[in-house]
Order: structure tokens, then sequence, then C-alpha cells
């Protein structure tokens, strides 16, 4: 597009510049709070220029964290928040893409029975069946175990969905130039399906990885053992002290946020490059 | 290399929809067989059956002397060609043309000679390591082939291999298909609506309408004398007149009507048939009304109808005659030119 609007060049860059101002400045307040000594958040007004104790604090609470606040070291928590997050991301994709698989490409009997049985569950978040899953957990002794805190969360109706929709605008042709090629089921799966569906696989890595991140009141309600602490619920016990340590929590809040804008930078090359190649 | 046999082969639907209704044809070792017939009279069915890709609800299908009703696509020896050539898009060209024998087991090197000679017959060869989607409708058209190719099936099944392309890479690769076939010598079967390259590929022309064969044999038997009326006016382009007996005679027509065939009400003419000129010898004569003129190069054709009737008759004339729109037009026809059939049949009768 052509345009030469000067007037309107500076309205919109306004806009956008507030805007990314508006999102950009509680990030870089917990950024200088977390370099601050301790009893400086107290004082009353708060600090807009990076204190010295940055590499202190974030030390401490990547090694010991807080132990009157019942929270574990920071490395310790962001390991048991990325094993939980990616146990939830790969067996939800899994999960989901096979589901999808069977449904768009096999003939069975009640076919959309299931189809609709998967979209219905759609209307069941965690928080909603959370009592009878817990009940089901601890039957099955999955409590304080990484087990319990992914396996509940897997089953997705989203993903499912939104891979039977992608799967349908396959060609039909393709699946029978791979009959005639001599390829089964599986192989067909492997071969062509799966390399199509990375642009989508991409998008819903991040989005469920993100999901998983976050997850906090089914962590803090089958974890009572401090090795499966997960950071969200850390930071949301040293903020419930009494006298909570800002400086720390901060520095565990940016350390959280960390992973999955690293997830999202990994995975956006996968998706742009797929957004580009357009091709069926 | 293996002859095709189809006996009463048939296809069902749910819902008792007979796409198929009972097809006994024999294809020989070596054959290029064309079916032909407008959209939904079952021909994409039927090579979709003996590709496996349909099941087959009653008959025999045999490719060599096995019986292969129940096998899988993969294991009836054939190679299909699609429409819209369903290339994989993640894979290379080579790739592409690999894909079916790796998953048959072939040996590297095997696969790799196999692909460069496919290739380079093809003259793919400046592709191999492209991505589909970088390729024009032409040479994806192409790789559709090598894949086909390299399999060394016993047939080949195309599916309207070239509907997707324009009308000059049509022409060409027409011609190139045709070459291919007659240096490989593997029975084909090939699917079409188009008139034009049904008669051109063809050995033998199958034409099939509403899930029925109405007429099997060369593309010149099947111009010359078309069996039913319904072949008569799809084989042919503009397609042939139909005019009844009864309005000819009433014409006057110098006793060149009387040794018609019995049960004759119908008469085919094709556009080409009628003349500006008289011919020497008998002919008999027609009063038209020139209603639109339409010059193609070569060629004209002329749209009439014909004098106290509303019959629309098309006319094919080489050059421009010096003719207006309005104009009344005389038209000289001889006896042998005339295809007699039997309007409640649908049947020739005859001649």
């Amino acid at each position: 597009m052509v345009e030469n609007r000067p007037w309107a060049n500076f309205f919109a860059h306004t806009v956008l510049i507030i805007g990314v101002a508006l999102v950009i400045f509680p990030v870089y307040i917990a950024l200088v709070a977390s370099t601050q000594a301790p009893g400086d958040l107290l004082r009353g007004t708060m600090p807009l220029l990076p204190g010295s104790h940055g590499i202190e604090n974030y030390k401490l609470m990547w090694q010991s964290g807080v132990s009157t606040a019942n929270s574990p070291p920071a490395a310790k928590m962001l390991w048991n928040s990325f094993v939980m997050a990616m146990a939830i991301t790969v067996g939800k994709l899994s999960i989901s893409l096979l589901s999808a698989f069977a449904i768009v490409y096999f003939r069975f009997r009640f076919r959309m029975f299931f189809f609709w049985l998967i979209f219905v569950t759609l209307m069941l978040p965690v928080e909603v069946r959370i009592i009878p899953t817990f009940q089901v957990v601890a039957d099955l002794k999955m409590l304080n175990s990484f087990a319990g805190l992914s396996i509940p969360l897997i089953a997705s109706a989203t993903a499912t969905f939104l891979f039977r929709q992608f799967f349908m605008t396959i060609p039909e042709e393709m699946l029978e130039a791979a009959r005639v090629d001599g390829a089964g089921p599986l192989k067909f799966f492997k071969d062509i399906l799966l390399p199509l569906s990375v642009t989508n696989i991409a998008a819903l890595f991040v989005i469920m990885f993100i999901y998983g991140w976050n997850q906090y009141l089914w962590p803090l309600l089958i974890t009572t053992d401090p090795n499966y602490t997960t950071i969200v619920m850390g930071i949301q016990r040293m903020t419930a002290e009494e006298n909570p340590q800002w400086h720390l929590v901060m520095a565990a809040v940016v350390m959280a946020a960390l992973p999955p804008v690293l997830v999202i930078l990994f995975m956006q090359r996968l998706f742009v490059k797929g957004l580009t190649e357009t091709e069926k | 290399m293996a002859s095709i046999t189809l006996e009463g082969l048939k296809k069902t639907y749910a819902g008792n929809v007979d796409a198929v209704k009972g097809i006994d044809l024999h294809i020989e070792d070596g054959e290029f067989v064309v079916l032909v017939g407008p959209s939904g009279c079952g021909k994409s069915t039927l090579l979709r059956m003996v590709a496996g890709l349909e099941t087959i609800t009653d008959g025999t299908l045999k490719i060599g002397d096995r019986v292969v009703n129940k096998l899988e696509p993969a294991e009836r020896d054939i190679a299909m060609v699609f429409q819209n050539y369903a290339l994989y898009p993640h894979m290379t060209v080579y790739n592409n043309l690999a894909y079916g024998l790796k998953n048959r087991g072939f040996k590297k090197d095997e696969i790799e000679k196999r692909v460069r000679i496919a290739a380079k017959m093809l003259e793919i060869e400046d592709f191999l390591e492209r991505k589909p989607r970088k390729l024009s409708g032409g040479q994806r058209q192409r790789v559709a082939m090598g894949r086909a190719l390299v399999r060394e099936p016993a047939a080949f099944l195309f599916d309207e291999p070239l509907s997707n392309l324009d009308a000059k890479l049509r022409v060409q690769m027409r011609v190139e298909i045709k070459q291919l076939q007659r240096r490989l010598k593997t029975t084909s079967l090939y699917v079409t609506h188009d008139q034009l390259e049904a008669m051109t590929l063809g050995d033998r022309l199958v034409v099939l309408s509403a899930g029925q064969i109405e007429q099997v044999g060369t593309p010149m038997e099947i111009y010359a004398r078309p069996a039913t009326m319904f072949v008569a006016g799809f084989i042919g382009s503009p397609a042939m007149n139909m005019v009844p007996v009864e309005y000819l005679h009433a014409r006057g027509s110098n006793g060149l009507l009387d040794n018609l065939p019995d049960g004759t009400d119908i008469v085919g003419i094709r556009p080409d048939d009628m003349h500006l000129t008289p011919p020497e010898g008998p002919h008999l004569i027609v009063q038209s009304t020139l209603e639109l003129f339409e010059a193609a190069g070569a060629e004209s054709h002329l749209y009439v109808r014909l004098a106290d009737s509303d019959q629309p008759t098309v006319i094919r004339v080489s050059g421009q005659p010096p003719v207006a729109e309005g104009e009344t037009l005389r038209f000289h026809v001889t006896r042998n030119t005339l295809h007699p059939f039997n309007s409640t049949t649908g049947k020739r009768t005859g001649d």
C-alpha cells in the first residue's frame, strides 16, 4: 500500500507506543524490584531505577529459596514446573493427534457419538470436575507425583477438535495416493499427516505449554511435598507470608516468566516458517 | 504387464444408488483404453474400483490371472495418476517418486536408479531436489506421472490427469502420454470427459452413460458408426444434429429416404456433412434461417433453425462463407452421411 499521511502515521504510532508502554511497565517494575535490597520495597516509594542487589537476590532465590515460606529453591521449582508443563504438552499433543486421526480417517461404529463426547468435555474444565478428579487421583495413589500433576490435565478436546478440522482440509487424494504407494494407516500418519501438521503442532505446543506452566489450583491441591512444588505455587506461598520478601518474590516472578518466552521464541520459527509455506 | 478383465462389475452406494450397473470389459495387455462419458456417468467410480479405492459391490475384477476384488490398492500392482496430482507437499520431488518404492522395501541404489531413469524420461531431472510447490502445473503433472512410472506396475490408471492444465499444455502432455505409453507398452486405463482427449489417446474407447457401457470400439469406429443416439451426441464437436425423418420426408426427399432401415424415425447428420454448395449425385436439400455465425479461424459454425420447425442445428463449414445472420440458407446432404436411429430405443437401426 502506498500512502503518505504524516498525521495518520503519527497518530498510529502514538497509540502503539502507549499500548506497548502499558504492557512493558509492570514487567519493568518487576525487574527493578528484583534488584533492590531487602527493606527497600517497604519504604513507601517504589524505586524506578535498578538497584545494586540483583545478582545476590537471584542467586539466593535460585539456590536456597525462602524456607520460612516453605518454598524450595527456584531451580527446583522451575524444574518441577518444566517437567509438568512438558508432560502435559506432549501428552495432550500425542493424544489429540491420535484421536483426531481416528475420528477423521476411520469409519468405526459411533464415530460421531465419540466425537461429540470429546467435544462436550470442552464444557468441563479442571475447576468444574476438581473434586471427583482429586478423589480418583488420590485412590490411584498419585498424590505428590508428576503423574498426578500431569495425567488428569492431558485429555484435550480443543486440540483434538483443531487437528480434526485441519485433517479434514487435507485432500482425500493424498490418502489415496499413499494407499496406492503402499503406506498403511500408521505409515500414512507418520510420513504424511505429521509433517503436514508441524505448523499446528508448534502453535498448539506454545498454547499448551503456557497452559501447563500456569497451572495453579490443581498442583496446589494434590501436592504437599516441597519436592513437587511448582514455581507458580512457590510464588503464591512466598506472598502469603506475614512479611513477604518482595525483592525475592519479584526475582522468582522474573524467572518464572522466562521459560514460556523461550518456548515462544523457539517455536515461533516453526510456525512462521509454516505460515509462509501455505500449500496443500 | 497384464490384461485387465471386468466381469459384471457393479457399484451400489448406500441408499440403493447404482453408480456402476454391471460392466463387462476386457483390456488386452499393453492396450490403452479410454473411459469417456459425461460427469456422473460412473467412469471415475469404475476406475477407482479397478484401483481398489472403492469397494466392489458385485462382479469380478481380474488383473492378469489374479482376482483382485478384495486386495488393497498397493497389492494390485497398479499405479494411479490423480486429477489434482496428490503430490506430497512436504517431500522433495525425489522423495515423492521414491516413497512408493521405499514402502515396498526396495534397496537404496535400486530406488536411486529407477528414480533417475523416470526423471530422465519425463525431463524433471533438474527439479529432483525441489518441493512440489516450487513447480508449475505442467511440471507437477510430470512428477505425478513419474510417481507412477518408477513403480513399473502392471497397469497405469489415469483419472482425468490433464483437466487442471491450460489448453496448450494439455495438448502437449496428451502427446507425451501417448508417446510414453507406446514406448513402455504398459496396459493403461484412462478416464476423461473430454472427447477430443479420448479420440486422440485411446487404442479403444469405452463410452459410458449412467453407469452402463454405450459402445466400445476404436475411436474411428465410434465416430463413423455411433451405436446409440447418446454416443452420436457425445462424440464429435459440435454435436451431431438429430432430424426427424418425417420432417425430411415432408420437405421432399427425392426417394432418397426410402431405403432407410426399418424402425428409423430420426436421422443424425454430422455438422460437417451439411454442405452449402450442392455435391455431385443425389442429395437432400434443407432450408434454414441463420441465427448465429461463429467464426473459429479455419472453420466456421453456423447455428441455424430449420425452416417451418424450431429444430436448432449446427453446421460446420471450412473458411468463412459470405453469409449474414437472418439470411435463409440451403443445405445439401447426401444419403451416405445419414446415421439412422430409432428415437424410442435410442439405438442405431442399421447401416
